[in-house]
């Protein structure tokens, strides 16, 4: 089986790789990349843990191939913060204690981000909604719910 | 295991035709990957189609809408023109999956895994839509219900792809509506679904209608009988009741865990009453 050589950019930086043509671009990111903060749930697109976002898209990278990446761009957690300063939703996170066994954290980070990149206003029933593609069995949501809406007006305000 | 990325239709026809294994064609993923990560299918050729030129876009002529075969669902509700036009369609594409499978589901993807719940498909086939197909004898363009034979089967032949779905230019006071049923919010398989196209005059009464229904027959059926119910009545009570009553008796569902028989034919006629209802609705406010 012949490799496949991508070119894409990940986080701002320019990576290359090489992998096989029917390898997910979530298990690139995690086993050849080292980037290790997408997670893989389902693996069938159910359970957002491993929430990306691929060219301003909000994916699941367990359902895009790694040889999809080619010339595009992928922004994953390891982006989110800057340097040793949190971005807000992950600063909520840990105030609101939105967290538990935490698999799920990094898809929903990921996801809110992407909900408030396009409603920086969103009501209760909107983040709900917008973040029903992300499973947790730790938190019963309400936690999450609360730490969005909190970042929500601290983004709003900054 | 291949995986090529065309750039013109003609290539990627070569690339399928020339093909003597299992091959697929790729622009979301959301159905192949899944089968391809559950066992269900190892293709020898994977043709992702998305860097094929206009399959990307949605374009507006004077003849109507053309869909990309590659446009992620979410790119048609962020369409502001396809919604007001087709806004039973766009309901029915955003129903699919979460925001997650939004933005990389297709239409063409969701009539060609040829599933009867499928949750965009009833609402084509409601307006009439028709699929641009391109293969080894050239283009042909056939209606959307033409496309699923069976679960999971489809009339293409080999080497054949849509390119685009294509929606014709509304007429004046025209409109569509979409109905699912399942037991949750959001984020299911429809046990039942309904869509609805018509369109009234100015007196308020319906000139043409096309009635589909999802989830209760081995593809999606157009109900003829009860488009003929609606025309020529204002959509009043008795009318929608015949409706009801017709779409019910068209139904040969099965039972499985999401519904059974008995449910599913009573259900079909409550959707497709309520659906005839929100379209009619909308055509009288256009």
């Amino acid at each position: 089986m012949a490799g496949v050589a991508v070119s894409t950019t990940i986080n701002g930086d320019d990576v290359e790789f090489l992998c096989q043509p029917d390898e997910t671009l979530l298990d690139v990111l995690r086993d050849r990349l080292g980037l290790t903060g997408a997670k893989e749930g389902c693996g069938t697109g159910d359970c957002g843990a491993c929430s990306i976002i691929l060219d301003d898209r909000l994916v699941c990278s367990c359902l895009v191939l790694g040889a999809e990446a080619q010339g595009r761009r992928v922004e994953t957690i390891e982006g989110m913060a800057q340097g040793d300063k949190l971005h807000p939703l992950q600063q909520k996170f840990l105030e609101h204690a939105a967290l538990q066994c935490g698999i799920c954290t990094p898809g929903f980070l990921i996801a809110a981000k992407d909900l408030l990149a396009k409603n920086p206003d969103p009501t209760e029933e909107e983040i709900r909604f917008g973040l029903a593609g992300n499973l947790c069995r730790c938190t019963g949501y309400d936690k999450i719910v609360r730490a969005v809406q909190d970042a929500a007006s601290v983004m709003k305000g900054a | 295991m291949r995986y090529e990325r065309p750039h013109s239709m003609e290539e990627a026809v070569g690339l399928l035709t020339g093909s003597t294994g299992t091959t697929a064609i790729l622009a979301g993923g959301s159905d192949l990957l899944v089968r391809m990560k559950g066992g269900f299918t190892e293709p020898d050729l994977i043709v992702d189609i998305k860097s094929i030129d206009g399959l990307c876009d949605i374009r507006q002529t004077a003849e109507g809408f053309s869909i990309g075969a590659a446009v992620p669902c979410a790119l048609l509700g962020e369409n502001e023109a396809l919604k007001r036009e087709w806004p039973g369609v766009v309901e029915a594409a955003n129903l699919i999956g979460s925001k997650q499978v939004q933005g990389r589901c297709t239409i063409v993807g969701n009539l060609c895994n040829a599933s009867p719940a499928a949750d965009s498909v009833p609402a084509l086939v409601a307006a009439g839509a028709r699929a641009s197909i391109v293969g080894p004898a050239g283009r042909r363009t056939i209606a959307v219900e033409a496309v699923p034979t069976a679960p999971g089967k489809t009339s293409l032949a080999k080497g054949e792809i849509i390119d685009a779905i294509l929606l014709d230019k509304r007429p004046a006071r025209s409109a569509d509506a979409y109905l699912r049923f399942i037991p949750r919010t959001e984020m299911d398989i429809a046990v039942v679904s309904a869509g609805v196209c018509l369109t009234i005059d100015a007196s308020g009464t319906v000139t043409s209608a096309r009635v589909a229904l999802g989830a209760v027959a081995p593809t999606v059926i157009l109900v003829e009988e009860a488009a003929r119910i609606l025309v020529g009545t204002k959509a009043d009570a008795a009318t929608l009741q015949k409706l009801e009553e017709a779409c019910s008796a068209a139904s040969r569902p099965i039972d499985d865990k999401r519904g059974t028989v008995a449910f599913r034919k009573q259900v079909a006629g409550v959707m497709a009453r309520r659906a005839a209802t929100i379209a009619y609705a909308r055509a009288g406010d256009r």
